[in-house]
């Protein structure tokens, strides 16, 4: 049964959207088109004339051992910061389910780091995470060597991954307690008084019925880190050591703007758009139709 | 459109209304960007002021720009859309893409078209032939200048028994290794700028950076500095750091190289004389610090070192008024007052003989906060400058600069030989350098 509004007239309705279009014609298209002509044409700094080159820009792309190192680093990002961040929020979400002391206060204040943004976020990790001045001087004190992400780039990923995932903690948090508020109590109830306990009750009640809200944020946390982190790398690591940070958006901004090389810039971006649209037609397709409450 | 029209019409009430109040509020007005921030943006808002407090006829509305490179990327962008400034400070390294970019005014034309008096010849040609085309024409205004300097700390150096700045790498690096041996922790404190290392060191020993002479003589040059002086010098560096005498010291560590100085931790550092006012206010009050040259490695005679810093550029598509206003304001800024004013407020140099000799004159480099700073006028004005060390003029250097840095990041963390680094870092310069000049095909450098 489907319920939905018609409108006899073609014209109401396109006057309707027509504010709406503008904005993402504005906004996505244009701009979109714009990158899509850069990418097969040179485009000098001040403009002027584009000379048609083909294929050529993507070519020097996938032949550039530095964009596939790009490629590597922004997937481990990837994988590594929306684990680390979904294993977090959902212990946290279970936990304040369970309406432990203080679950009020939490549930009010595990949100706020989402509102913080992206370079603010980068800039407290970079003061808290500073080997020779910040939390972690101390414990270089106590282990010299112990963590300096100025020279090792593993320290480096970390460093963003950490804070990366603490932004979206507050993000993934939210729709784990909501997934877990509308799970009926009385099969909980059930479950516990058949004798099973709180972690056997997690892992065969809730966690299964959580699927759907695991997958979606399991796109969407994908999706976020491969375009949203440019502010954090962007304060605190600049892409380096040795561009062991150098996701593929950051390298995008620093080609185009600090480079001036648009056209480079603009087929890169046209790769990355291709993914995210790859990943959000996955969640369409079929996390969306496939895990709807089985 | 209805609505912009509406506007136009308000705004033009609002021009004829007050076209009949005070003279004073009439001035011809123009657009200036610059690029430094922090104290030094302060001071650029500063010297509009006092342009504008000086004459009532002109005003110059100055906007910072957050940034050298946002202030570039920002005129880009604003010239595509036609709403650009008339005047721009633009760093030593975005030269040439202003220069290609068809969107300028010369320097020199404005001169001639407005009757400036400019005396070309009295800069220092350590600085002028830095920003002048391949045939010697001033397309911009050398404004703020620097050059590159040693920091010492002369209590370190006591502790090895001298009282004067080595003169040579080698005596430098071997001071370094017995103030380690006599118990400072870290004897030099360096970061990835290649600022000091490659584009300083490559002029004062005069080494090529590129072919074509570093780029003057045409787009098609060629990075070589993985094959001169410059990479034995990388190799010293890091067996210093191996030998845990040198230290690297960024932002991302938690003190940059400066801050590292100017607690005391670390005993020397190469920067900008542009630094000299910053290690003055924030140097614990018991460091005892100099300046010198930058030393040399023996067997070289010193050449002079290269000018840093930015020059003004007039962007083309202006209306005359604003040309007359801006050079007005060009002319302000060049007396020989403005640059006694602005070497007080920074540790930038004067930029013209004139400019020198009037410092001299009042007593400037007597004064004991100052003193020192002449040191960057020798060092600039060591020996004419040869083809080598006249300065850089490569397509994209901001890029090429940011290419060396990751492959010396590498090779100072171990993950590279020092060589394998270079010799990469060059061969990912001369790709940009092919993008650059395929972009910027059928254009010529001037």
């Amino acid at each position: 049964m489907d319920k939905r509004v018609t409108f006899k007239s073609l014209w109401l309705a396109g006057a309707l959207i027509a504010p709406q279009m503008l904005l993402v014609f504005v906004f996505f298209y244009w701009p979109a088109s714009q990158a899509f002509y850069w990418a097969f044409t040179t485009q000098p700094p001040f403009g002027g004339v584009n000379e048609w080159v083909g294929l050529q820009n993507f070519r020097e792309i996938f032949a550039d051992r530095v964009y596939w190192n790009s490629v590597q680093v922004s997937v481990l990002f990837a994988v590594a910061s929306t684990t680390l961040s979904i294993v977090m929020s959902l212990v946290l979400a279970v936990a304040v389910d369970r309406q432990l002391t203080g679950y009020r206060t939490y549930r009010f204040v595990l949100f706020w780091p989402y509102a913080i943004a992206a370079p603010a976020v980068g800039l407290a990790f970079r003061f808290i995470f500073a080997p020779q001045a910040g939390f972690m001087a101390a414990l270089n004190d106590a282990f010299p060597g112990l963590w300096n992400p100025a020279v090792n780039g593993g320290h480096a990923m970390a460093l963003i991954v950490f804070a990366n995932s603490w932004k979206m903690v507050a993000y993934n948090f939210i729709f784990f307690l909501a997934g877990l508020q509308s799970i009926p109590r009385s099969l909980l109830e059930a479950a516990a008084m058949d004798g099973s306990s709180v972690v056997r009750r997690v892992f065969d009640i809730q966690l299964p019925l959580l699927a759907p809200t695991f997958f979606f944020l399991l796109v969407i946390n994908i999706t976020e880190t491969f375009v949203d982190s440019f502010g954090i790398v962007d304060i605190t690591t600049g892409g380096g050591p040795a561009r062991a940070t150098d996701l593929m958006v950051f390298k995008i901004y620093s080609d185009g703007f600090k480079a001036l090389d648009y056209s480079m810039a603009a087929a890169q971006s046209i790769v990355l758009m291709t993914l995210v649209v790859c990943l959000t037609f996955i969640q369409f397709r079929f996390v969306e139709r496939k895990i709807h409450y089985k | 459109m209805q609505i912009k029209s509406l506007f136009a019409g308000a705004a033009t009430l609002l021009a004829l209304a007050s076209a009949g109040s005070a003279e004073a509020q009439n001035r011809i007005k123009f657009d200036y960007w610059y690029g430094l921030t922090g104290q030094l943006g302060e001071i650029m808002e500063a010297h509009c002021k006092r342009f504008n407090e000086s004459q009532t006829k002109y005003e110059a509305v100055c906007v910072g720009q957050g940034g050298y490179d946002t202030a570039e990327q920002n005129t880009i962008a604003a010239y595509r859309s036609r709403q650009h400034p008339t005047l721009v400070q633009i760093y030593d390294a975005g030269t040439v893409n202003f220069m290609l970019s068809g969107a300028i005014y010369p320097a020199n034309k404005l001169v001639d078209d407005f009757k400036l008096n400019v005396d070309w010849k009295d800069y220092f040609p350590g600085v002028a032939n830095y920003y002048a085309t391949s045939k010697g024409d001033m397309w911009s205004f050398p404004y703020n200048s620097s050059t590159a300097l040693m920091y010492w700390n002369k209590d370190a150096w006591a502790k090895i028994g001298k009282t004067t700045a080595p003169a040579t790498i080698e005596e430098w690096f071997g001071d370094l290794r017995k103030m380690k041996a006599a118990g400072v922790e870290c004897a030099f404190a360096f970061d990835y700028d290649t600022w000091m290392p490659l584009e300083q060191f490559s002029a004062i020993h005069n080494q090529p950076i590129a072919t074509k002479n570093n780029g003057y003589d045409g787009l098609d040059a060629e990075l070589v500095f993985n094959k001169t002086k410059f990479a034995d010098y990388m190799k010293d560096w890091k067996k210093l750091l191996d030998e845990g005498v040198a230290r690297i010291q960024t932002a991302q560590v938690g003190k940059t190289a400066l801050q590292a100085f100017s607690d005391g931790s670390c005993a020397s550092f190469l920067s900008s004389v542009a630094s000299h006012g910053v290690v003055q206010a924030t140097a614990v009050p018991t460091l005892n610090w100099g300046l010198a040259m930058l030393p040399v490695y023996e067997g070289f005679t010193r050449q002079n070192s290269l000018v840093g810093g930015a020059s003004l550029w007039i962007m083309s598509g202006k209306s005359q008024q604003e040309y007359e206003a801006a050079a007005a304001y060009l002319q302000f800024i060049a007396k020989a007052d403005e640059a006694l004013w602005m070497s007080t407020v920074t540790g930038y140099i004067p930029i013209t003989n004139s400019a020198f000799k009037f410092l001299n004159e009042v007593g400037f480099y007597n004064n004991p906060k100052f003193a020192g700073r002449e040191l960057a006028i020798q060092s600039l004005t060591a020996t004419p400058p040869s083809p080598l060390s006249r300065g850089i003029r490569l397509g994209n250097f901001t890029q090429i600069r940011a290419e060396i840095r990751s492959e010396l990041e590498a090779a100072f963390t171990g993950r590279k030989d020092m060589q394998v680094a270079l010799d990469d870092a060059a061969a990912r310069g001369n790709q940009i350098l092919r993008r650059f000049e395929q972009t910027m095909r059928g254009r010529q450098l001037p």
